[in-house]
């Protein structure tokens, strides 16, 4: 099921995507609509962040494109915000939180102008809305690892984009940072934003996303998360690993399988 | 005066390499300096080969040709090829300088050159080569009028490209998602440490290069947690370390470069021992009141 969209914000034409001349990703042709909030689902390996990264041209293609806005990327720099892997940055690099969610103006500044204070504004702004302006100051290093994702998350929000990308944002972080923000998320998505998330808790995907992108290395599924989260295409997704898992759950809760053996 | 000049050309060596250094160390290749500094022998063979002369135009243009090339290939390997960045640096700049020892072996007779002076250099002539006007007016020596320009070339591009560079060293995967060409600053700072390697090895010899690029960075990367402060700390560091390195020489009647680096390594064991922030003896101390 993969449904297309009219006037879409983001458009994926025929992408493949290989490492070392082995496709991680075949054919992915899939677009998706204004004022979403998306989610990116698959299994491990599935390719997921590399589809992100392919959208915003962090990797080479083998063949296929990307637009955004109707334009091609490069036209639309500054309407397109990144949220990497907190994994991804050494967070022992000398700087401060207001540092870092001050590199969000660097792309719209351009070269050899240093942020004004109407930047400043907006940083400490972005800071606000995560609810970490009391730690502006704080060295990097002294973050745990959901104030370490609210930080990247203000570092976007100053950017001020139309479309966000995010790789893994709940990823290892507390309850509270979770639902701060999938209430963050949804805001920006009332606002008229765009947000394709890469996502793994099948769990939680059903009530978080409005719109859900099933992958896994082809794109198995695209549409309305309702339409799309069914026993069916998520088995197309995880293969034979689903229904073994929705087994054993079955026969766990039949009490026929002992969960622990008896000593 | 004579130590005048010598400690000048010292700290204008430390500055432009330690500025360097600090993104160099925090980008994972503190070795480049390393690589580069020895990759450029054989560039300054050809030049002199091609133009026959030890003019330090041609040298400078050979070697910055060279030292580009180096960090072109570090690249290429580490990308195309899938060996580990260390790994390919230390490839990469041991076969060139050893294609630079062969034409130095080959051609022994007809080039006026020896690899001892490019490892090692000589500070210490610094004063002896002076730029002396038409008037007989000596305007100091002629390295020094160099380094100095260097130095304010380094300066104006970390001042002008701060951002690009703060950024693209901390995260180059959004650097590149908000349009900011990771390859072009990479390649620009390369550049920059190729004209800096080069510009400083004729008179400071490459072993006070690479202690330069790394020791004073290193040593501030203990002492603070703050970028700006990290970049003027370890000028500080490097310039203190060319007075003191100067003074250890004279009364120990040794090397001056030798000294220098040795006071650079003093540096980084103080600041292991004492940083206020890092420093292994403070945390003890700590520990210790936190246990009272």
């Amino acid at each position: 099921m993969i449904l297309q969209v009219e006037n879409p914000v983001v458009e994926v034409h025929d992408l493949t995507v290989s490492y070392d001349r082995k496709p991680v990703l075949w054919g992915i042709d899939l677009t998706l609509p204004a004022g979403a909030l998306v989610g990116v689902i698959g299994p491990n390996g599935a390719g997921k962040s590399t589809l992100i990264k392919a959208m915003m041209n962090l990797l080479p293609v083998s063949s296929g494109y990307v637009r955004i806005f109707d334009q091609p990327l490069k036209q639309v720099y500054s309407r397109i915000s990144y949220v990497p892997q907190r994994e991804s940055v050494d967070w022992d690099f000398p700087a401060s939180v207001f540092d870092v969610v001050l590199m969000g103006r660097y792309g719209q500044l351009g070269l050899f102008k240093r942020p004004r204070k109407a930047d400043k504004d907006a940083a400490m702004e972005a800071l606000e809305k995560v609810g970490m302006q009391g730690f502006a100051n704080r060295q990097i290093s002294q973050l745990s690892g959901g104030q370490q994702q609210r930080v990247f998350l203000a570092r976007a929000l100053a950017q001020n984009a139309d479309v966000y990308f995010m790789d893994e944002p709940f990823a290892g972080v507390d309850i509270a940072t979770e639902t701060a923000i999938i209430q963050l998320l949804r805001l920006m998505r009332d606002q008229g934003k765009t947000v394709i998330v890469v996502h793994h808790d099948l769990q939680s995907a059903s009530e978080y996303f409005d719109w859900v992108v099933l992958l896994n290395m082809r794109l198995v599924a695209s549409g309305p998360t309702e339409q799309v989260l069914n026993q069916e295409l998520l088995e197309q997704t995880y293969g034979g690993k689903l229904t073994l898992l929705s087994k054993v759950g079955d026969l766990l809760r039949k009490q026929e399988f002992p969960a622990r053996e008896k000593s | 005066m004579n130590a005048f000049w010598i400690i000048l050309t010292g700290s204008l060596v430390a500055t432009c390499c330690s500025l360097l250094g600090c993104f160099l160390i925090l980008r994972r290749m503190a070795m480049v300096g390393d690589a580069i500094s020895h990759a450029v022998l054989p560039g300054i063979v050809i030049a002199f080969m091609l133009t026959g002369s030890r003019d330090t135009i041609p040298m400078l243009i050979g070697a910055g040709l060279l030292g580009v090339l180096t960090t072109f290939l570090i690249e290429f390997f580490h990308r195309y090829a899938r060996v580990q960045a260390d790994a390919a640096i230390g490839v990469t700049f041991t076969w060139l300088f050893a294609i630079g020892i062969i034409l130095i072996s080959v051609f022994a007779g007809q080039v006026d050159l020896d690899q001892d002076c490019v490892l090692y250099g000589e500070i210490a002539y610094v004063p002896l080569d002076l730029i002396i006007t038409k008037g007989g007016l000596s305007m100091g020596p002629r390295t020094v009028w160099m380094l100095a320009l260097v130095t304010l070339l380094i300066g104006a591009f970390i001042v002008l490209g701060y951002k690009e560079l703060f950024l693209t060293t901390f995260d180059p995967a959004f650097a590149a998602a908000i349009g900011i060409s990771t390859t072009l600053w990479y390649y620009l700072l390369m550049g920059a440490v190729s004209l800096t390697t080069v510009a400083s090895f004729e008179s400071v010899g490459a072993i006070l290069v690479v202690a330069f690029l790394v020791a004073p960075p290193a040593t501030s990367y203990l002492l603070t947690d703050d970028f700006k402060n990290m970049l003027g700390i370890s000028v500080l560091l490097g310039i203190i370390a060319s007075f003191a390195g100067y003074y250890l020489a004279v009364w120990l009647d040794g090397s001056i470069a030798g000294a220098i680096a040795t006071v650079t390594g003093i540096e980084f064991l103080l600041a292991f021992l004492f940083s206020p922030t890092h420093g292994k003896l403070r945390r003890q101390k700590r520990v210790q009141m936190v246990g009272h």
